[in-house]
């Protein structure tokens, strides 16, 4: 169920790896505990962020919780549609991507969870 | 010693919840369901249709015995002598400070016989608190019957057509805020009507063993009209949009009944009740701060004990706020002073290091359409 092109953090995001850029999103398990997603709050363009780092937040009816950055990189493109259609998150969470990133240490890949590791992560 | 918690409590319709799917929290000591499908969802359907809610987790206290009108007197802000038998209303248990021990429903079961529907989370403190606030009132005895009732909310425009064929009891010619005892689906209940969603609607009071007859028959009942379970998500953002008091975030025992904005349910022209000096003198005096409805202005949703700024100064808190399903904006509540709680007023919320703009809007953010 969790697309094997993609890699996944803890967190519960996944990063989709294409070259040096990589698009990131967060887990159908992810949206799944926040339930009705309301609101995303997503960086601009050409901000950098480091492995971990915080790069947003996404709220749903009940909380707050934040999105961490499965890579380092540079910020080359924002969702801007989750503005207006939050709720795509829910509906399609592994389609709804957030940001496209320009990946600076490829390396850190090898950091992340396949879909195997993340399945067991989740189960 | 150690020191575990306490397995959390079950209703009686817990496992017709697991069968539902629900996504289940704990609250206030109960494992109770937050969510079946999606807030969002049942939120409308309780707008456009109806819910049903299990909400047994509701402590029932009741006070019995030739004094019992001046026991519940002593201890409820509001008037109950002005209430008839098969009547409620909704009242404080208020703190020698006029602050709240809790909010509560007083059910007029007979001249010597009350019903109070109390907070989970404060049954216990409540029982306490009353038992021993009417020690010298004489012939009254108050009893914990939370045990005895599992309680049902039924919620929504199409509540009572739902509910008649289940009942002989004529619904339609029950008022809002009264009561009546019956039968649903062959079970021996009192049903009244009464809710915490801003909707017309029932709750019906069930013996724990009969429960989940009576929730099965309704939802039944209810299938072809759209009724579904809805869980406390729901409830809450519902209850926020009716503007309807939350303990523990609107209201608890530091903010008084006048500071909650809820001074139409003190008892004025009581004799005495507990609190009765400060409401008293706040009612001749003024208070400092009030509690006002708001709506951000910005995109970003206000949180719970967010701070509030007025022209530029920290000056209140956020007792409740959410991105609402139904009017789909940002809304909140908060304590601001009271020369900042006019209509129109413009205030700053810090979400989260933001400071995003708000502005004092009338309360309730939804009232329901009168048919």
């Amino acid at each position: 169920m969790y697309p094997s092109d993609a890699k996944y953090t803890k967190d519960h995001e996944w990063i989709r790896i294409s070259g040096s850029e990589a698009t990131v999103g967060i887990t159908d398990y992810a949206q799944k505990q926040l339930g009705d997603v309301v609101y995303v709050d997503l960086p601009e363009v050409g901000k950098s962020f480091v492995q971990g780092e915080v790069f947003g937040t996404i709220e749903s009816v009940k909380a707050v919780s934040e999105l961490f950055c499965p890579m380092a990189g540079a910020v080359v493109a924002v969702n801007t549609d989750l503005g207006q259609h939050p709720e795509q998150v829910n509906s399609d969470p592994h389609g709804s991507w957030m940001i496209k990133l320009r990946v600076s240490n490829p390396a850190e890949a090898a950091t992340l969870l396949d879909s195997a590791q993340y399945s067991d992560l989740v189960k | 010693m150690t020191d575990t918690p306490a397995a959390p409590k079950k209703t009686p319709l817990h496992a017709r919840h697991l069968a539902h799917g629900a996504r289940m929290v704990s609250f206030a000591g109960w494992d109770m369901p937050v969510e079946y499908t999606g807030i969002a969802d049942e939120h409308q359907a309780v707008r456009t249709r109806a819910g049903l809610f299990d909400v047994s987790h509701m402590g029932e206290i009741e006070i019995a015995g030739q004094d019992a009108l001046a026991a519940v007197q002593r201890v409820s802000c509001n008037d109950a002598s002005r209430l008839k038998v098969g009547q409620i209303h909704y009242s404080g248990l208020t703190t020698r400070a006029g602050t709240f021990v809790d909010d509560l429903l007083v059910y007029k079961m007979a001249d010597d016989h009350f019903l109070m529907v109390v907070n989970a989370s404060n049954a216990t403190k409540d029982f306490a608190w009353i038992k021993d606030q009417i020690r010298d009132v004489g012939d009254a005895v108050a009893v914990d019957t939370s045990q005895r009732y599992a309680l049902i909310a039924l919620q929504g425009p199409v509540s009572l057509s739902v509910l008649q064929p289940l009942t002989g009891i004529d619904l339609s010619s029950m008022k809002y805020y009264w009561f009546a005892p019956g039968e649903v689906a062959g079970v021996r209940v009192t049903v009244s009507r009464t809710g915490y969603t801003g909707e017309d609607g029932f709750e019906v009071f069930v013996p724990p063993a009969s429960a989940e007859r009576v929730w099965n028959d309704i939802l039944e009942a209810g299938s072809g009209a759209g009724v579904v379970p809805a869980g406390l998500g729901a409830r809450d953002t519902l209850r926020l949009e009716a503007a309807m008091r939350l303990y523990g975030n609107d209201i608890d025992d530091t903010t008084t009944v006048l500071e909650a904005d809820l001074g139409w349910i003190i008892g004025w022209n009581k004799a005495d009740f507990l609190g009765a000096d400060v409401l008293r003198r706040q009612k001749a005096e003024g208070i400092g701060r009030k509690l006002v409805g708001f709506e951000m202005t910005e995109r970003g949703i206000a949180r719970h004990g967010y701070d509030v700024y007025v022209d530029g100064r920290k000056a209140g808190v956020v007792t409740s706020g959410t991105q609402t399903p139904f009017l789909k904006k940002a809304i909140g509540m908060a304590y601001v002073p009271t020369e900042a709680a006019v209509l129109g007023k413009e205030l700053e919320v810090d979400v989260r290091g933001r400071r995003l703009r708000a502005v004092v809007v009338p309360l309730p953010f939804y009232k329901r359409p009168r048919s």
